[in-house]
């Protein structure tokens, strides 16, 4: 329990130590912990991006995929619409060609009817003209009652 | 030891509380001698602290750390938090942060050498000639009061620096009790004591237990030597044995805890010195 020059030494040693501490140990460790708590701040605040972006790509991919059903369920009902408008405007067409027909149809069948019967008529006149003839040969000019005829030939 | 037979208890004691001295101490305070033991102890453990830390320090990673960077980094952070907690200049804390790491480091490691069998280091420097070798250098009240010293003159520095010269001395002689000039002296004189006190008590408190834990050590090595073929000197060995263990068990707290006192008070006095009354 004796005091002496140890504790002058001591004192001096102290100081230097201390000093060397903060020289040489304390500012290196110091910023290597900082800069470890802002990677790490980095890193959560970037999780914390991640995990937002995640959301709203989620949510973009959702309606994605609902536009793309709704877009797919509108060209189906147009292309049946169309379907269903083309095959009308083909059985409209048809009717159309079929009706164009039977007019045509009937009015050669009625031109035909026509012609047979003036050709019918004709005849008659050359059948009765003929008849009358073989009747009235022997007594009938024909050139004097050829008047007659025609007009009898009207009248058919 | 000096002497052919085997040494008596009172001997043994006395034996290993003697420094290795340059010379001879006389009287109580000698200014002209030093305990080589506990200079080359504390010496060699503050420059074994500092180098290794600082070359840690130089490769220390912002990445992930190894273990030895992650303890280094787990006792830094704890006094950078008493640091910031206890002194409030952040300009002061530059200096004082580092100040009380090496604290805590350094009586640490002084004190853990009282954890290193007794008898080893003195009997290893009797075989090279050393007489005398006490190897806990905190058990040496010159070495404690020589750092509680060291806190003084910081705390003074600090209030000068801090408060400005004039505002200390007001300070000094008006508080605690009052301006009125006849309290002056008395003011001054508590100042003074608390002072010395907190310098005093400061030393002390570490030395005592150091020396007390050291001196425990010895006892409980004495019970040991106590062997002598018989069965109660068996039975002395054996508690020997177990008192060592228990005892080294418990100073691992101790001299933990004596480090962190050390460390916390400096902090405190220094803080202290920063507060006007």
């Amino acid at each position: 329990m004796n005091l002496n020059a140890t504790l002058f030494a001591q004192l001096v040693v102290f100081f230097i130590l201390a000093w060397f501490t903060m020289k040489f140990v304390w500012p290196p460790i110091m910023k290597a912990l900082d800069e470890r708590a802002s990677k790490i701040a980095d890193g959560l605040a970037a999780a914390d991006k991640a995990k937002s972006d995640l959301v709203l790509a989620e949510r973009r991919a959702t309606d994605e995929l609902r536009k793309a059903r709704e877009s797919a369920n509108e060209l189906r009902a147009g292309a049946e619409r169309q379907g269903a408008q083309i095959l009308e405007e083909a059985r409209a067409e048809a009717a159309r060609i079929v009706a164009a027909a039977r007019t045509a149809a009937e009015g050669e069948a009625e031109v035909a009817a026509q012609r047979a019967k003036e050709v019918l008529r004709d005849q008659v006149a050359l059948l009765a003209v003929a008849g009358a003839e073989q009747i009235l040969r022997k007594e009938i000019d024909a050139a004097k009652h050829a008047d007659l005829l025609n007009q009898l030939k009207a009248e058919l | 030891m000096a002497t052919e037979h085997a040494p008596t208890a009172s001997e043994y004691i006395v034996h290993h509380l003697t420094f290795l001295t340059n010379k001879k101490q006389e009287g109580l305070v000698d200014w002209s001698v030093f305990h080589l033991d506990t200079l080359f102890f504390s010496v060699g453990l503050g420059l074994l602290a500092v180098f290794v830390m600082a070359r840690l320090a130089s490769r220390a990673t912002s990445g992930v750390p190894g273990r030895f960077q992650a303890a280094v980094e787990i006792v830094i952070e704890m006094v950078a938090d008493q640091a910031k907690g206890i002194v409030h200049s952040p300009e002061s804390r530059q200096f004082v942060a580092p100040l009380a790491l090496t604290v805590f480091v350094w009586i640490f490691l002084m004190n853990a050498m009282d954890l290193i069998p007794v008898d080893l280091l003195p009997l290893m420097g009797q075989a090279v000639g050393l007489h005398y070798l006490r190897v806990v250098p905190t058990a040496d009240l010159n070495a404690t009061l020589g750092m509680s010293s060291a806190v003084l003159l910081l705390c003074l520095y600090y209030s000068v620096k801090i408060k400005g010269f004039g505002h200390w001395m007001h300070e000094l002689f008006t508080a605690p009790f009052g301006a009125h000039p006849l309290l002056w002296p008395i003011n001054f004189a508590m100042q003074l004591i608390e002072f010395v006190a907190k310098t005093v008590s400061h030393g002390m408190r570490l030395f005592g237990n150091m020396y007390a834990g050291e001196l425990i050590f010895m006892l409980i090595a004495l019970m040991g030597a106590a062997w002598a073929g018989t069965f109660g000197s068996g039975l002395l060995w054996i508690g020997g044995v177990i008192a060592g263990a228990i005892w080294a068990i418990f100073h691992i707290l101790i001299i933990t805890l004596q480090a962190f006192i050390f460390m916390m008070l400096t902090l405190v006095y220094v803080g202290q010195a920063h507060d006007s009354h």
